[in-house]
């Protein structure tokens, strides 16, 4: 049949018709070939940059490195603040085969419980299988070691190290060095704002306070890239470059933290606070406030609980007294009362006047008493400041008058911030004026003057303004900032900051100077100085002043009785010194809220720690509760 | 079979296995070249290899045992191959195993096949068979008819649905169709209905997730992540293999999984990738003599049955070999077309081999024939 058809058809014709059709498809695909071409051609070459650009895109992926944070020293190398390998159990979830196995097998091992699970399978959740997940964080010595000994049975499980800050001086030093923390949402807002979020993109911890806070620019260090390779899935396949970080600087501070401690032990049981000051150059030796608190718990994240309890407790442990405690300055400041007096002329060396136990204004009906009730007798300038006669200072600040008061004190740094390398830094209250205009919307009254000439009143100080006040004294006029860096290291070289200073006091009469620290020399070292008793028998020479602050204002008639007072409402005890006299060293402050008299409390306290500065001494407890004041 | 014994020296050995040497040595050259790059694109996993070795194989041993057939037993058969196919079509739609999706398996109980896979060839031949009754060129009604026997199994494989099987089966037969001979005014006719179509195509026939292929062809860059991921990074890969290529095992977009169906549907992108321009064109060579000792098979075979038949698997090859480096460069929508020969996977390769194993036997009994 076939063959039959076969023979019927023109066979010429439908190969030649199949010939010219077979053409048209050759033309037709070359046609198509040429189109393929093409765009293979703007692919491979016309846009060759741009996809080259975009495959490395894919896979490669620039990772930040963080910088090591810098340590931080005292002013004898002892490290204050460092970075510890912490070591965490990480779980590699997909290279367990059977991970609640494993899981149950580690809570038998080193007793994880079902919290720690439970977090660990929330964290695990939202992560890429091949992600370390920790189990638990904080690892303990023994805890490494116990897990290192059975690692074999746990395939994809592992103890990591990582770097994380450290405080091994605790307590001691939380306030003035501050700690590390997560950064928060704020930081990161305050990072972007500052253009330095890059720098931080590997970073998990900021300085949230104290010197950690003030100097992190310098701590932090400048963040490295790590240039890697990954897959579809992000994994890393290998590194292609790297470029390492610059660590953060090595601190030294002028803090001795023997010297510390030391100060931490005298105020045990109190609030208050205590700074030493080197007199030569405004660096601090120790700044210390109690009560304290841990600040290693904020480093690796409070529990709330925990914060709670720093937030709620009375006694305020949060706040860093030394430098936002805001108390009157009581009479610790009647020697730069007494300063001011000379300088305007107000009084002469040879000014007396008779102290009866008060002071009255006339036209004023109330009366203003003396501390003893009856009186000094005849006192001049520099027996008013040892004995600490209130009348002669009522009487010279009136007659002074308040303009100039806030102007001179204000040059001593009242009223301000000090200017110390720390955040937090209250500025207190120098009254003047306009400043009780504009608080109170009140006319000031002759009768503000003669409470601020005792320093209570409306004026309030920080310790650390006070501080400085008296190292400017000492120096006579030359103002020193107190700074608690001293330097840093440069390439394994302590580099030691300028002291920071700010134009001196030029007084019309220098001698007054010299009246003034003589009454305050006067006060430890002559037999009826308010200090005398606190510092009988020292090998070295100081001075200083004692203040008792009225926390509540009494009526004239009233008696103070501390042992009536509720606890809150009893007196400040305040001392300012320095020693030694001729050539001082150090200056020191002492506040403590509610303890009662500043000679009797503060004074012990200050003559303690310049028996450690002095002589080294272990300091023992000298009881002296019946010190004058 | 007498006279080639008289005439030793004018059969080779080539003729008696019934085997095309330059066909067989440009599907080897191909075969080895897909092995290579899906070395690569695996992931160097030898079990792989060896998979496709096998496949490869059974594959060859199919093409080497059509060879043997004579053409005038495909003729005798188109027909009958044809209506159990079909009936095969629609067995697949109302019991058909479903996979990835789709409606194409058909379960025998000892073994699972996809029907529209034979389809490739009884369409061609059915067509070939039908057209080749009449002298050629075909009439209207023969076209018509023609069109009919066309259409019928291409819309029962774009309704399981897989539309890149029912465009190559639809342009098998319209290849037969062409090569017999109808008329350009036709041509044109036709080609105007077909936009017509188009249309209706794609407000009734088209499935959601096929219209939003060809919306993401239009534009990938709309939804980088989502559907028009696959044709970035595609694009991606064969760009930055730039003139000469990243190097076999080198491609970064590949090595590293950027690219989807790597050694399967995408195999192209890999290839480009690591081979660059050069290697492109040396492929597209390699394909052109497949393609043109194909059409010179089927000019010289005597029959008209064969002379379609052969020209259509020739073009169908082709058409594979276009959509797919047009679908993975981003000149096609993605239609699930493997690069012919190179990619990873066995059904579609054992049809390709089946048909070359037609086209040597048509080319070894053309000679035989055409020394009467």
């Amino acid at each position: 049949m076939a063959r039959k058809r076969v023979i019927i058809r023109d066979h010429t014709a439908e190969a030649n018709l199949f010939a010219r059709r077979t053409f048209f498809t050759l033309v037709g695909i070359a046609l198509l070939i040429s189109l393929l071409i093409s765009n293979l051609y703007y692919l491979q070459v016309t846009r060759h940059t741009d996809y080259q650009t975009r495959s490395n895109g894919n896979r490669i992926k620039v990772l930040p490195v963080a910088p090591n944070r810098g340590l931080i020293y005292d002013r004898n190398g002892i490290l204050l603040a460092e970075n510890r390998p912490s070591f965490s159990l990480e779980i590699i979830p997909e290279q367990v085969e059977d991970l609640d196995a494993t899981l149950a097998e580690l809570s038998t091992l080193l007793g994880i419980s079902a919290d720690e699970i439970e977090d660990f399978h929330h964290e695990r959740k939202g992560q890429r299988r091949f992600k370390p997940v920790a189990l638990r964080t904080r690892l303990s010595e023994q805890e490494v070691a116990l897990f290192s000994a059975n690692q074999h049975r746990f395939p994809g499980v592992a103890v990591e190290a990582r770097l994380t800050r450290h405080y091994p001086q605790g307590e001691v030093l939380t306030h003035m060095l501050g700690y590390v923390a997560k950064i928060n949402k704020k930081d990161l807002q305050k990072l972007t704002e500052a253009g330095e979020e890059e720098n931080y993109a590997a970073t998990h911890n900021i300085g949230k306070q104290g010197v950690e806070k003030f100097h992190e620019s310098l701590l932090h260090g400048k963040v490295g890239y790590q240039e890697v390779e990954v897959n579809n899935q992000g994994r890393i396949i290998r590194t292609l470059d790297f470029k390492p970080p610059v660590p953060g600087e090595d601190l030294v501070l002028n803090i001795d933290v023997r010297l510390q401690q030391v100060v931490r032990q005298q105020l045990e049981g109190y609030r208050g606070s205590v700074i030493v000051i080197d007199a030569r150059d405004g660096g601090v030796l120790a700044l210390y406030s109690n009560p304290s608190y841990d600040p290693n718990l904020f480093v690796h994240g409070i529990s709330s609980k925990d914060y709670r309890a720093l937030l709620q407790s009375p006694d305020r442990p949060l706040i860093n007294r030394a430098t936002q405690g805001q108390y009157p300055p009581a009479s610790t400041v009647k020697p730069h009362m007494a300063l001011l007096g000379l300088e305007q002329g107000v009084i002469t060396p040879q000014t007396r006047m008779f102290d009866s136990g008060s002071y009255a204004l006339k036209n004023v009906e109330r009366k203003w008493r003396d501390w003893k009730k009856w009186g000094h007798g005849w006192v001049d300038v520099t027996r008013a400041i040892e004995v600490s006669c209130d009348t002669f200072f009522y009487d010279m600040a009136f007659r002074t008058g308040i303009d100039k008061i806030s102007d001179m004190m204000s040059e001593l740094g009242f009223g301000d911030y000090t200017g110390i390398d720390l955040y937090e830094e209250s500025d207190a209250t120098l009254p003047s004026r306009g400043w009780k205009k504009a608080r109170y919307n009140q006319a000031w009254y002759p009768g503000d003057t003669v409470n601020v000439g005792i320093g209570q009143g409306l004026w309030t100080t920080t310790p650390l303004q006070l501080a400085k006040s008296v190292t400017t004294l000492v120096n006579r006029g030359r103002r020193f900032v107190p700074q608690l860096m001293r330097g840093r290291y440069v390439n394994g070289e302590l580099v030691i900051n300028e002291p920071k200073e700010l134009p001196p006091i030029q007084l019309r009469n220098p001698e007054n100077w010299e009246i003034v620290l003589d009454a305050m020399y006067g006060v430890v070292n002559r037999e009826h100085g308010t200090g005398h008793k606190a510092f009988k028998g020292t090998h070295y020479v100081s001075a200083g002043k004692t203040g008792t602050a009225q926390v509540v204002s009494m009526a004239e008639d009233e008696e103070y009785d501390a042992a009536k007072m509720a606890e809150h409402l009893r007196d400040n005890a305040m001392y300012i010194g320095f020693a030694p006299y001729d050539n001082p060293e150090i200056v020191i402050t002492v506040a403590m809220e509610n303890a009662g008299g500043g000679g009797s409390q503060a004074a012990p306290i200050a003559r303690r720690v310049m028996d450690y500065y002095f002589d080294g001494a272990k300091p023992e407890l000298v009881l002296n509760n019946d010190a004058a004041q | 079979m007498l006279r080639s014994k008289l005439e030793p020296n004018r059969r080779s050995l080539w003729q008696r296995l019934h085997i095309d040497p330059w066909l067989l040595l440009g599907l080897l050259i191909l075969m080895g070249t897909g092995l290579v790059v899906i070395y690569s694109a695996g992931g160097q996993d030898m079990d792989l290899i060896l998979r496709q070795v096998i496949r490869l194989g059974l594959a060859l041993g199919v093409m080497f045992a059509l060879a043997q057939v004579p053409p005038s037993f495909f003729m005798r058969v188109s027909i009958y191959f044809y209506f159990a196919g079909i009936l095969m079509l629609v067995a697949v739609l109302l019991v058909g195993d479903i996979g990835k999706g789709a409606q194409r398996w058909l379960d025998l109980g000892f073994m699972r096949f996809q029907p529209s896979e034979i389809m490739k060839l009884t369409v061609p031949m059915m067509l070939a068979w039908y057209i080749s009754r009449h002298h050629l060129p075909p009439r209207i009604w023969q076209i018509i008819v023609g069109f009919l026997l066309l259409l019928i199994p291409t819309l029962l494989i774009a309704k399981q649905p897989d539309l890149g099987t029912s465009l190559l089966i639809a342009s098998s037969g319209i290849f037969v169709i062409f090569l017999a001979g109808i008329s350009w005014r036709l041509i044109t006719t036709a080609a105007l209905l077909i936009s017509g179509f188009v249309p209706i195509l794609w407000m009734f026939l088209m499935q959601e997730y096929q219209k939003q292929r060809v919306l993401t062809f239009l534009n990938p860059e709309s939804d980088p992540l989502g559907s028009g991921y696959h044709i970035i990074q595609s694009k991606i890969a064969i760009g930055s293999g730039g003139v000469s290529g990243k190097g076999w095992l080198q491609g970064t977009q590949s090595q590293l999984e950027f690219l989807p169906e790597r050694h399967t549907d995408f195999i192209f992108a890999v290839f480009s990738e690591e081979f660059g321009l050069i290697g492109i064109c040396l492929l597209l060579c390699l394909y052109c003599v497949i393609i043109l000792r194909g059409m010179i098979i089927a000019m010289r075979a005597q029959e008209a049955y064969s002379k379609l038949l052969a020209g259509s698997i020739t073009l169908t090859f082709f058409v594979y070999v276009f959509v797919n480096m047009g679908m993975v460069s981003g000149l096609l929508p993605v239609v699930g077309v493997p690069l012919p020969l190179v990619s990873y996977g066995g059904t579609s390769m054992v049809t390709l081999l089946a048909g070359f194993g037609m086209l040597m036997a048509i080319s070894t009994q053309k000679r035989m024939m055409s020394r009467e």
